[in-house]
């Protein structure tokens, strides 16, 4: 929209498949994404949304076969990165981008000691050598709030949540300046789920990094990130900021993923599901994919994929429901 | 009030490692009546599953009383057991993995059926499994498929559906839908809460997840290493929690709402080894308010208002209950 924000990550009408026997799954269907500088984006949905497949994408880490990135641009700080020789490729991945994983459990070696692992992702890409990267690997491990002492452990030694510092300190170990965090609480209880929640808002405060974070709980959206992108099928089918996307949600799949949470507050309220599933990727509906599922679908849903919808500069949504008349106003649909 | 329909006592289960007891339930008390749901809440390693399964007798207990409609279930023997599992059932966390990939829906759901004899011809047990399906949502074309070619909330259903062909009164639910998607999630417990009404049930409801737990639970008791550190009514602990783990707990969920502002408070460490635990208030290393009475003295649940019931040595309790 307005060239004054500066990105960090730009995608432009990403599309991925993977090519099986069974059928092309069209895991990522024309999506754009725009990460300015600083900000933390949420990327919000449900299993199979294609969420993972973005990011990997951005990493060039789809598995190949079966995926294959068909289309799109992937610009980091303006420069395209999409298509780079691995070579290339290997010195971004861990320095300027650099991804945590969902589980904390299958992502480290299990026969490697802790601080070795995280000394590797620097002695690769700075030049200091090992002696250099393990005492930057004791400051690292210092700066998550774990002892340092203890990077001579191996990770089954570690708990879950000790662990996912791991990772972060690994994952920041280079100073990114995107950092990619696919679910990175999803497999760890709520007090602990707490702990490493303060522990990136504090480390993304200290270091300005800019952070594309993963997730399909809005708690953790409301909690840490500036902006959010709904995406559904592919697509990014709703944008805007904390404002706009919690109090004044437009698509009425958004709405479905809040009605189908447990109000706090009133605990009676009965629980309103998003009727139906999520579709086949590999035979998606014609139109606007969510429409079987849409309480408000019209004939033209079924036949024609809506265009972007802006409310105001960055918020936007992808539904039929709306014109330039009412999407201020909204108002076709109340939260229950 | 009414007559409970379970009633635990002095439940413990104790496993045996190479370092020493496991002390993974440590003589809780509890007890349901016909028709509500008790939420069990705690984090990974605190009991709750072993609590679960150990009133069904799945685990062995090692010590306790498990009265079920007045009968004490922990001393049935094989055959006695045997026949009282028709009463009670349990549906499990995974769908993906608590479901025999070789048999397909209908031969899940009849398994208990068959196992139990319920019914002398093979027509008169169809025709349940079928009135089963259409209960739980499940379309009946998907009579014979099999578990990979269905999603997890519809295998979630067959686990709930497994659950009910037996006409059980007491359902053990250990995460039922911490695996799934919230839209889903949202379906099921739908579904669970609609089936209760309608067939009387009777839940323990085993989870994590605070919020769920308090939209589905009558009461709800919190969990930590083995111990049943607070209960009450579902409304009076999410308004008035007393024991410190039970705030820290309640202040660690994610809110949905932009506008909420949250008193995090941030526990220190992760939950300690439950193998050979001192006679102290297990959660005192991690408890901020904690004195040298907590690291010298177990504390005992003490009732401080109609219901509510807390195990700590802090003064706060006490003016809580004063008020």
């Amino acid at each position: 929209m307005n060239s004054e924000k500066e990105l960090i990550l730009n995608i432009k009408d990403l599309k991925v498949e993977y090519r099986t026997e069974d059928g092309v799954v069209k895991a990522v269907n024309g999506l754009d994404l725009e990460i300015e500088k600083g900000k933390t984006h949420g990327l919000v949905g449900e299993t199979g949304a294609g969420k993972t497949t973005t990011a990997l994408s951005v990493l060039d880490l789809i598995q190949s076969p079966p995926g294959v990135i068909v289309d799109g641009i992937i610009e980091l700080e303006g420069k395209n990165i999409r298509g780079l020789k691995d070579k290339e490729m290997e010195k971004i991945r861990g320095n300027d981008v650099s991804m945590i994983f969902q589980d904390p459990m299958t992502s480290l070696n299990p026969v490697m000691t802790i601080e070795d692992q995280i000394a590797e992702v620097i002695e690769y890409h700075e030049s200091g050598g090992y002696k250099e990267a393990i005492k930057k690997t004791h400051e690292m491990l210092t700066l998550v709030g774990l002892p340092p002492k203890r990077g001579k452990e191996y990770p089954h030694q570690f708990s879950g949540g000790m662990k996912q510092r791991v990772v972060i300190a690994m994952a920041l170990a280079c100073r990114p300046k995107l950092l990619i965090a696919d679910e990175p609480t999803t497999a760890l209880d709520v007090t602990i789920q707490a702990q490493v929640l303060t522990l990136m808002k504090n480390l993304r405060n200290q270091y300005d990094t800019s952070m594309l974070m993963i997730t399909h709980d809005l708690g953790i959206i409301a909690e840490i990130c500036d902006k959010v992108s709904v995406i559904y099928a592919g697509r990014i089918i709703e944008h805007g900021n904390l404002v706009d996307i919690f109090d004044n949600t437009r698509h009425p799949y958004t709405e479905g993923l809040f009605n189908s949470l447990p109000n706090l507050k009133d605990r009676k309220a009965k629980l309103k599901p998003i009727k139906g599933l999520m579709p086949d990727p590999t035979d998606l509906p014609t139109g606007c994919p969510f429409h079987p599922r849409c309480d408000y679908a019209m004939d033209i849903c079924s036949k024609a994929y809506p265009e972007k919808q802006y409310r105001n500069d960055q918020h936007f949504v992808e539904c039929h429901l709306y014109n330039d008349d009412n999407i201020e106003k909204g108002g076709l649909i109340k939260r229950g | 009030m009414d007559k409970p329909l379970i009633q635990v006592k002095g439940l413990k289960k104790y496993f045996k490692t190479p370092h020493g007891m496991l002390h993974a339930v440590d003589n809780i008390d509890f007890e349901i009546s016909k028709g509500r749901t008790l939420g069990l809440v705690g984090e990974s390693g605190c009991g709750k599953s072993t609590t679960g399964r150990t009133i069904l007798r799945l685990l062995e207990p090692t010590d306790g009383n498990i009265f079920f409609e007045g009968e004490d279930l922990a001393s049935f023997n094989k055959s006695q057991m045997e026949e009282k599992r028709k009463d009670l059932q349990i549906i499990f966390q995974d769908p993906f993995s608590s479901l025999n990939p070789r048999k397909t829906i209908s031969q899940t759901i009849m398994e208990p059926m068959i196992i139990h004899k319920l019914y002398k011809t093979k027509a008169e047990m169809m025709e349940k499994v079928l009135e089963i399906m259409e209960i739980v949502g499940l379309a009946e074309r998907l009579v014979n498929t099999y578990p990979h070619e269905l999603d997890g909330g519809r295998r979630q259903r067959i686990g709930v559906a497994r659950a009910l062909s037996l006409n059980p009164k007491f359902i053990v639910c250990d995460e039922p839908v911490s695996a799934l998607d919230v839209s889903i999630q949202a379906q099921i417990l739908n579904l669970m809460k609609d089936l209760q009404k309608e067939l009387g049930l009777t839940y323990l409801f085993i989870t994590h997840d605070l919020s769920v737990v308090n939209h589905f639970s009558d009461e709800i008791a919190v969990m930590y290493l083995g111990k049943i550190v607070e209960k009450a009514t579902s409304e009076e602990l999410f308004n008035n929690p007393c024991h410190p783990y039970t705030i820290a707990l309640l202040s660690a969920i994610p809110v949905p709402d932009i506008h909420y502002k949250s008193n995090r408070i941030i526990l220190k460490g992760e939950i300690t080894s439950p193998i050979e635990p001192k006679k102290v208030c297990r959660f005192a290393n991690r408890c901020e308010y904690a004195t040298e009475r907590c690291h010298s003295e177990e504390p005992e649940l003490i009732e401080i208002s109609e219901g509510h019931q807390v195990a700590c040595w802090m003064d706060v309790v006490e003016k809580n209950a004063k008020k």
